[in-house]
């Protein structure tokens, strides 16, 4: 197992970022939370995450403004040199605000803010994020999101398909499609082209203990290890 | 001058929000609304010569942070 240098963004209005340490170091990791206004990130950082919360309020739209801080910037050079980086809801609408990863993440159809333990499925675990799991795999991890609704229009979306960047969608715990969100496809996780950018709006950092109620979150998270 | 910025969902986008406020017009009895669409206004105070300029600042603006072009639409007006 290689031991991971996990840099953690920090902005005001996150709120998970103590979670992603804590889910980092059970699993033996170093974490370092990098406050937004850091030009660059730690020399020695293996892997970037941007966690949950509400970056900035989520003023204008979610992710927004969040994508312009100095952080965000020194994130992407570090991704545009092969740098792995996680995107965790707030975190992945910041991955597609910042055009890291494509199509945008809208008001849930239903426009409740949808807080619970949801199963979802692996489509594509060939991939340094989801590596410890087979595909079709069904995995409970909470969402706790309110613009979780991926869109992106058809030929985008065939893209993803032609490129296997679609990496989970929400489903039934008999791994049947449902819709949870809106989302396009049900879809709740995807990666870049290249392979070294991941946003999911699940958190598997809410699922790395069994008094959690899952820990297929820590499983997920085992994935960086073999990257 | 002052501008002002008017971002909506694209046609084609689901605009939940628009699809709810229908049906709650609906269920109050205002009749032959078709379709309800919800965006945003944003009015900026801004020094620049003349319109023409104001213009193309705005929609850099608009472009760069105020609409995100995957899933919205905008206009801008200019006054004054």
């Amino acid at each position: 197992m290689k031991k991971l240098t996990v840099s953690i963004l920090q902005f005001p209005g996150t709120n998970c970022e103590y979670d992603t340490v804590y889910a980092f170091e059970r699993l033996g990791h170093t974490t370092h939370v990098v406050w937004h206004k850091e030009e660059t990130l730690p020399e020695d950082t293996d892997m970037v995450v941007i966690p949950g919360g509400f970056s900035y309020g989520d003023y204008l739209r979610s992710g927004s403004i969040a994508r312009f801080s100095p952080a965000t910037k020194a994130v992407e050079k570090f991704a545009a040199n092969g740098g792995v980086v996680l995107g965790i809801c707030n975190g992945f609408q910041i991955l597609t605000e910042m055009g890291l990863l494509p199509g945008a993440l809208k008001r849930n159809n239903n426009l409740h803010f949808i807080s619970k333990h949801q199963t979802i499925k692996v489509i594509n675990s060939d991939n340094r994020f989801l590596n410890q799991f087979e595909n079709g795999e069904i995995l409970d991890i909470p969402v706790a999101h309110a613009d979780g609704n991926y869109y992106i229009d058809d030929e985008g979306l065939a893209k993803l398909k032609e490129n296997n960047q679609i990496l989970l969608r929400y489903c039934d715990s008999d791994g049947e499609p449902i819709v949870l969100n809106g989302s396009v496809e049900q879809i709740a996780g995807i990666r870049n082209i290249e392979g070294n950018i991941f946003g999911l709006m699940p958190h598997p950092e809410r699922a790395m203990e069994h008094i959690l109620g899952s820990i297929d979150g820590e499983k997920m998270l085992k994935g960086f290890e073999n990257a | 001058m002052k501008a002002v910025v008017n971002v909506y969902l694209k046609e084609g986008v689901l605009d939940p929000q628009g699809k709810a406020s229908h049906h709650a017009l609906d269920s109050l009895g205002f009749e032959g609304v078709k379709d309800v669409r919800i965006g945003k206004q944003i009015i900026l105070e801004i020094d620049a010569l003349d319109r023409e300029l104001a213009y193309g600042q705005v929609k850099e603006m608009a472009e760069t942070l105020l609409a995100n072009t995957v899933i919205e639409d905008y206009d801008i007006e200019i006054a004054e």
